[in-house]
């Protein structure tokens, strides 16, 4: 729908007007412009760095690095696509608990809780237990970690109205120097180091590494897509995160909501540290969820928290990061270029979709976004 | 529903575009000799600095070109490491070097996919029992540099005592390290019995931050340390921290890795490093030869690989680089060892055995023997450092 026919009102000088939603296309058009533009200040940027270093690059040439280093062998599609894959699941996880609107930043440390009873599980149980029953024991201890890491804010947030925000932050570093005191006592050496495990690795598929937790993320991603599109649940969340009153008033019970989609953002998460740890790195640091609980939140966001579509958010921000790591590398450039072009191609982006959302206009009365 | 088959097609796109790349771009062989180095941090991190810098200076004395060269820096001790490892192998380096501890089992991952691929690791364990011929630790006899740094403390302090500054029994420094692990204990424990060697009643503290390079940390530690009596302080962990902390301080610093003048004019006092650019230019010559490379390397002094730096005439004692020499004239002689089990006790007993654990097989069990003639006989059996015992008069905050 087009407001222009809506009529001049002498309200401020320009207004910020909520869009009753673009068509596809154009909001793709607006999409694919942002990253043009993201693309051409990029290349300004890169021309001077390598400029000032003595060594001026064709700016296409650059792209090109950066294609590369995504696709560039069919190892990098796999890596790609696996790095995708983690990064998805993070963000299916958190997806639920955003849509409910509780800002879960706590995705970190649930998923490094998750990837710490991955690796105890591989420690413990690795050598004496076969396969078949420790990797269900293991998911289930994980995901099960990772319901505890999440409910714990929610049951304060629901109980008492603590805020989440900072609940969820502080469980990360919660987590983080639990992972520390757990290597400090699994090697005695003090070196800090927990070496790769060679017992109770998750199955390598076809002799792809990474194939087997793509599958396990597809899988989830068309579950989660269901179970937000179609499920009573799913109903529920959304009407929490539209309106806590509304939702109170149509009876639903907000407390239960709440605890039970915290449970199932830190679950998920818990699932992802497990992928994490004991289906790639076979070992457990402080950083081994390397970030991602919090650009989860990014892909998430930028979906419009539809599972479908964060394949794609999170292929995007998995292609910037490592084609822009490429670009360091190929260009002999330090590794923070890779983090400038990152967030000059995240800001145009994240800019575009103001621009797709609302449009600066003169006053005219609001209507409500669809889904 | 549009959206979805939108995305879709993008994606399948964008996918088949990634294939078509991979068909053309696996015909491509590489003819020129590659070598990629994988560093923990950047140069902020004085040990990978020191890393950084003799890489340059390695591929400027062979010659190499800068497509000849590829560095990745701040690559975490994670499977990021061996992406970062097998990134290379697909540019075509011939030969990988890795620079951090926690780096290991994912080089010889990589090492295991990619034999024709040498792979290099610094501070590693692995190499001797890893059964890859492809596969390399490295390190150097450093406890030489930390004990002649620390002999370079002592004299200050004999001049702080000369000048009734302290008394011989507040002749207390302190030492910010890392982790608790044998590399750092080893380094500490040298410098302290170089110190020893010249300051009798010399006694340290030691605090660990747990952690390879954290500013604020180590500045911390530098600051409890000197509030607590500790009238010099050393360290071995990575950041400018301490050496900023002795300088606003005014309390002397001995550094590690790099010469640090800059950040304290008028307290860095000496440093030691490991000189690395005799090994890449080794390794880099080897791989192009096809000749050998050690198992294990570890060279010292003798060699250019251990270095003493950064004297600085305004904070040494007088005849503090006379000194230096002859004890260096004596270590690379072997008159003198670091580790003589006359020059120290353990819970008041001369060691007269030990069983360190130099085979890593991740059971953090000892099996070999490394006390012999008199002396402990670190860095021998593997590059490694493997003493990790805590001698009196070292005390653990």
């Amino acid at each position: 729908m087009n407001n222009k026919k809506h009529r001049r009102v002498h309200e401020p000088f320009a207004t910020v007007v909520k869009r009753d939603g673009m068509i596809w296309y154009k909001a793709w058009g607006v999409r694919l412009l942002a990253i043009a533009l993201a693309l051409c200040v990029c290349s300004v940027v890169l021309v001077v760095l390598t400029g000032m270093l003595g060594n001026v690059y064709n700016p296409i040439e650059i792209f090109a690095a950066m294609f590369k280093g995504n696709f560039g062998t069919s190892r990098k599609v796999w890596n790609t696509l696996h790095d995708m894959a983690l990064l998805l699941c993070i963000s299916l996880a958190v997806t639920p608990a955003f849509k409910m609107k509780f800002w879960n930043i706590g995705a970190e440390g649930q998923t490094l809780i998750g990837g710490l009873c991955a690796a105890a599980c591989m420690r413990y149980m690795g050598a004496s237990v076969p396969p078949a029953l420790m990797i269900p024991v293991m998911t289930v201890v994980c995901i099960l970690s990772g319901v505890i890491w999440g409910i714990i804010p929610a049951f304060f947030k629901a109980k008492y109205n603590t805020n989440e925000t900072l609940f969820t932050l502080m469980m990360n570093y919660v987590a983080m120097q639990l992972v520390r005191v757990m290597i400090a006592i699994w090697v005695p050496s003090g070196s800090g180091i927990l070496q790769a495990m060679k017992v109770g690795r998750l199955p390598v598929l076809f002799g792809i590494r990474p194939l087997f937790n793509i599958i396990v993320v597809a899988v989830l991603t068309v579950g989660m897509f269901v179970y937000l599109k179609y499920s009573k649940h799913g109903y529920e969340i959304s009407v929490v995160g539209e309106s806590e009153n509304t939702a109170r008033y149509i009876g639903i019970n907000v407390k239960k909501v709440i605890l039970r989609t915290m449970a199932l953002s830190g679950g998920l998460c818990g699932l992802a540290g497990m992928l994490i740890v004991a289906g790639t790195d076979y070992t457990v640091a402080s950083g081994s969820a390397g970030g991602m609980g919090f650009t989860a939140i990014m892909v998430s966001w930028l979906a419009k928290f539809n599972p479908i579509v964060m394949v794609l958010t999170s292929l995007l921000i998995v292609f910037f990061e490592g084609g822009a790591s490429e670009i360091a590398t190929a260009f002999r450039l330090n590794q923070s270029i890779a983090d400038i072009v990152t967030g000059i191609i995240l800001f145009f982006i994240i800019g575009s979709e103001f621009f797709v959302n609302y449009k600066i206009n003169f006053r005219s009365h609001k209507n409500h976004k669809e889904v | 529903m549009k959206k979805i088959l939108s995305f879709t097609l993008a994606f399948v796109l964008l996918l088949s575009a990634g294939l078509a790349f991979t068909a053309c771009e696996q015909t491509e062989v590489a003819d020129d000799f590659k070598v990629g180095f994988i560093f923990l941090h950047d140069e902020n991190s004085t040990y990978d600095k020191n890393f950084i810098d003799a890489a340059k200076a390695a591929k400027e004395a062979l010659g190499l070109t800068d497509e000849q060269v590829m560095f990745k820096v701040n690559i975490p001790e994670t499977a990021e490491c061996y992406e970062a490892a097998a990134e290379l192998v697909d540019a075509g380096c011939d030969l990988i070097f890795a620079d951090s501890f926690g780096h290991e089992s994912f080089i010889m991952q990589a090492a295991e996919e990619f034999p024709e691929v040498t792979f290099c690791h610094a501070t590693g364990t692995q190499a001797h029992t890893a059964g890859l011929d492809n596969f390399y630790n490295a390190f150097a006899s450093i406890y030489e540099g930390r004990f002649l740094a620390g002999v370079a403390a002592g004299l200050k302090l004999n001049e702080m005592i000369a000048e009734e500054k302290i008394t011989p029994e507040e002749a207390k420094m302190g030492y910010v390290g890392a982790y608790p692990y044998a590399e750092v204990k080893s380094g500490y424990t040298s410098f302290y019995l170089g110190a020893k060697s010249v300051c009798p009643t010399v006694t340290m503290d030691v605090k660990f931050t747990n952690s390879w390079f954290d500013i604020a940390l180590e500045k911390e530690a530098a600051n409890a340390l000197i509030a607590d009596n500790c009238v010099l302080i050393s360290q071995h962990a990575d950041s400018e921290g301490a050496p900023k902390a002795c300088e606003e301080a005014g309390v002397p610093d001995v550094a590690y890795n790099l010469d640090t003048r800059n950040w304290g004019p008028n307290t860095a006092l000496i440093a030691s490093k490991i000189n690395w650019q005799p090994y890449f230019e080794h390794i880099i010559t080897a791989t192009q030869e096809g000749t050998a490379i050690e198992q294990d390397f570890c060279k010292g002094l003798g060699d250019g690989v251990v270095q003493i730096l950064g004297l600085n005439d305004a904070v040494a004692a007088e005849g503090t680089a006379e000194k230096l020499e002859e004890v260096k004239a004596a270590l690379i002689a072997g008159e003198i060892k670091v580790f003589d089990t006359d020059t120290f006790t353990v819970n008041g007993e001369k060691l007269e055995t030990y069983l360190a654990d130099v085979d890593d097989m991740g059971d953090f069990v000892g099996e070999t023997e490394v006390v012999a003639d008199g002396y402990f006989h670190e860095s021998e059996y593997r590059s490694a450092p493997y003493f990790d015992l805590d001698i009196d008069g070292i005390t653990l905050k």
